[in-house]
């Protein structure tokens, strides 16, 4: 039993923290959550040169073959400045489904260009009926030639509007399979005819959301990624990363709204004395703390059950952590605005770009009540 | 990164559980939360257990051999009490004391004198020890002390009442907090005594929890003379020991209760598949199943949580303030949890043990009353919030306090 960051995963940190310090200051993240595009070129091509989004790439692709542990410490960085843009889609959603589901070639086309920056992806999942629950997959494929048909409209799709590539789920069969049977998961170019998107305007102006419409779009068999039928069993592959990458990025943020708290009830001065000596803001102060530790504990758990953990664990691990770190995230944020009082309220003072970004991240990728009946099928059936 | 335990110490779980169902009685029964019923049978019962434990080399894993230990590591001694934590907690209850604050007091800050008197009777059973902090006036503000030792003769002659004192009933010894020197500050003037419960002039009165049950005391002492040998540390020394000794067994208690917690939410799972709501199962009812799964992820929490400190500790770590998580971790979600149970039984919630009626014996009724104690006892959670405040982030204590303590 050995539950600490390596001294490479310690250098990684350091190194991410200076970086979105740095690179991804206040100034560069109001102006992309004012920003239809959402991040610069400049940024982005600073990323690329970090190495983070070759991190989980094989190397047999042009990647550094990491963990998915390496790529956390860098997400509650990024997590911990409200980093803007679509890395999250492209390396966690779009690129690790390329890597669970993918042909040969498929990976070969898609994973070295991710490697070296040149091109962005995203995953088309929610529809309008599916609420919270990611299971909810209806979207009509039909089947034409060697190949499908897809109709309908994908939802809440994170950065499709600057994806050159949206892995889009749909239903190929719907007679007689159980809900987790007859997904296939797609290559889509967003610029194929019949597809449309569209921005949402979303809380959190740092992370865009979009719709997918998709009319009469004809997918070729060599599109169809993986094995027609068989795309949910990887896709919750797929999905648990990805919870776990949120975590990450919560438990980052709710570090630092805990600190933007705690040092201004130390200097904050009413009734003649720090408000911090308050025990009721005290006491709001300590329990952010309890959280977010407890919730460092629980990442630590997730991430190490998904690089080297049994597949039981590692969804249940995924579920317990997505339920509870994206809740902790919420609740440091709230608290904070209330420490904070009126200057909290304003949008001047960044706090709202955490509770933001805290919404997003606590319905993405399925809410924590979806989380917990994920976690009652596991240990009551 | 690694959540796992190296093969060795995997073999040595088997190793001791395999020792532990047969040393069990044949009629003991896991499920049930009392098996022992008079407080003298009770006694018995854990020290016999204890002597048995110590006999087969698997009491105090991580003591030294000199002191009657096996000079492992923590890690076997975690091993050893999550298993005995999810069958027979029962019989390491009457040791919380003994083994959470009085060993870990006497091995940290104790003399080469008082280590071989004391360390190898705990170890071996012979003696159960109580605490003896909290006084009427002394609760949260426990260095309140009043309780007097006057150093007379070779002998403090101690005055004094203590309350809330766990298992002083059972108890052979206590650690006690005193104030040996009235004129200094507060927490400047308290010494730390390990007391002979049979001296003249001890007196243990039971106080009955809103349990209906007896785990703590009242203790008086009047003109009890207690040898100088007694003193742990220097005079003057008492606060600081009693706070910092308690640190480093915390992790022990934080990883153990996560082992009880994980059998009571399979005990919750099993309740909440038999007990009915309209006819159908509670485990059916999708907001029960929030709470499930809820009550899952909090004993998660504390599980990981606990590992990841017991990992830092044993490599080498420091434990500090921020222990005050793990007493957060354990009392409050118990509360969280034992409510959410018994609600899963409707007006059946109402139901004590001792009936055809009574659902799992009446585990989650007394679960639900004792969890009430949790976050009263071994510091409130106001305090601990004030200790992660001021000790760990650096928040200013109140100027009233601070004015006070000048």
């Amino acid at each position: 039993m050995d539950i600490k960051l390596n001294e490479d995963q310690i250098e990684i940190a350091r190194q991410a923290r200076r970086f979105c310090e740095n690179e991804s200051p206040t100034e560069y993240v109001r102006a992309m959550f004012e920003d239809e595009r959402g991040f610069t070129d400049e940024i982005w091509g600073k990323m690329v040169e970090m190495g983070w989004t070759a991190m989980r790439i094989p190397e047999a692709h042009g990647g550094l073959d990491m963990d998915l542990m390496d790529l956390a410490v860098i997400l509650e960085e990024m997590g911990r400045t409200v980093v803007p843009g679509p890395f999250f889609s492209t390396v966690l959603l779009a690129a690790e489904a390329i890597m669970e589901a993918g042909s040969g070639s498929q990976k070969e086309a898609y994973l070295p260009g991710i490697a070296e920056g040149k091109i962005k992806g995203t995953l088309a999942l929610h529809e309008a009926e599916g609420g919270g629950d990611l299971g909810h997959i209806e979207m009509d494929a039909r089947p034409d030639g060697d190949g499908f048909v897809l109709n309908g409209t994908k939802l809440y799709v994170p950065d499709a509007h600057v994806a050159d590539f949206i892995v889009c789920a749909a239903r190929t069969e719907s007679e007689n399979v159980s809900a987790g049977e007859g997904i296939t998961l797609f290559l889509v170019d967003p610029k194929a005819e019949g597809v449309s998107v569209s921005l949402l305007p979303s809380m959190d102006g740092t992370r865009k959301l979009c719709a997918v419409e998709f009319k009469e779009v004809r997918i070729g068999a060599e599109e169809i990624l993986g094995e027609a039928g068989k795309g949910w069993e990887p896709l919750c592959r797929v999905l648990q990363r990805g919870q776990v990458g949120l975590c990450a990025e919560c438990l980052g943020g709710a570090q630092r709204a805990m600190e933007i708290a705690t040092e201004y009830a130390k200097v904050r001065v009413q009734f003649d004395q720090p408000i911090g000596a308050f025990q009721a803001v005290k006491h709001r102060c300590a329990q952010m703390y309890v959280e977010v530790e407890s919730a460092r504990s629980i990442l630590y758990w997730a991430a190490w059950a998904q690089d080297h953990g049994n597949p039981e664990e590692a969804v249940l691990a995924a579920s317990v952590a997505k339920a509870y770190c994206s809740t902790v995230y919420r609740n440091a944020t709230t608290s904070a605005i209330q420490v904070l009082g009126g200057t909290g309220f304003s949008w001047e003072h960044d706090i709202h770009l955490y509770l933001k970004r805290a919404k997003a991240n606590e319905v993405a990728l399925g809410d924590p009540v979806y989380h917990r009946e994920q976690v009652a099928q596991f240990i009551v059936g | 990164m690694d959540f796992e335990f190296t093969p060795e110490q995997g073999a040595f779980k088997e190793e001791f559980l395999s020792w532990l169902k047969k040393d069990l009685p044949d009629d003991w029964d896991p499920t049930r939360y009392r098996n022992l019923d008079s407080t003298e049978e009770w006694a018995r019962a854990h020290k016999d257990f204890q002597g048995r434990l110590y006999e087969a080399a698997y009491a105090g894993l991580h003591y030294p051999m000199e002191y009657g230990g096996q000079g492992r590591t923590l890690m076997e001694e975690v091993i050893v009490l999550q298993t005995v934590a999810t069958t027979c907690v029962e019989l390491r209850m009457p040791g919380v004391i003994t083994f959470g604050m009085a060993a870990p007091t006497i091995q940290y800050c104790g003399n080469e004198e008082q280590k071989k008197e004391f360390l190898p009777k705990m170890l071996d059973g012979t003696h159960i020890w109580c605490q003896g902090f909290s006084e009427p006036n002394a609760g949260s503000d426990v260095a309140n002390v009043s309780t007097r030792a006057v150093k007379d003769n070779g002998h403090y002659i101690v005055n004094g009442q203590k309350t809330w004192t766990s298992f002083a009933h059972m108890a052979d010894y206590c650690i006690l907090l005193v104030r040996t020197d009235p004129d200094a500050k507060k927490h400047k003037g308290l010494s730390y005594l390990l007391l002979d419960m049979k001296l003249p002039g001890v007196e243990v009165r039971p106080i009955i929890q809103i349990t209906g049950e007896q785990d703590f005391n009242e203790l008086y002492m009047e003109d009890v003379r207690v040898p100088v040998e007694m003193l742990v540390g220097n005079e003057g020394d008492g606060w600081r020991i009693a706070i910092t000794t308690l640190m480093f067994e915390r992790v022990i208690g934080d990883v153990t209760m996560a082992a009880v917690y994980q059998k009571n939410i399979e005990r919750m799972i099993e309740m909440a598949k038999q007990s009915k709501r309209a006819g159908k199962p509670v485990s059916e009812d999708p907001i029960f199943r929030q709470q499930l799964a809820q009550a899952y992820i909090e004993v998660m929490v504390l599980k990981y949580h606990g590992l990841r400190n017991l990992s830092h500790q044993i490599s080498g770590g420091i434990p500090g303030p921020e222990g005050s998580i793990g007493k957060l971790l354990w009392s409050e979600p118990n509360q969280r949890i034992t409510e959410a149970a018994i609600g899963m039984q409707g007006p059946n919630s109402q139901i004590m043990g001792g009936s055809p009626w009574s659902v799992q014996d009446g585990f989650w009724q007394y679960s639900f009353l004792r969890s009430k104690g949790n976050t009263i006892e071994a510091g409130t959670s106001e305090i601990q919030r004030n200790i992660i405040g001021e000790r760990v982030l650096g928040l200013p204590k109140d100027i009233t306090r601070v004015a006070r303590q000048q």
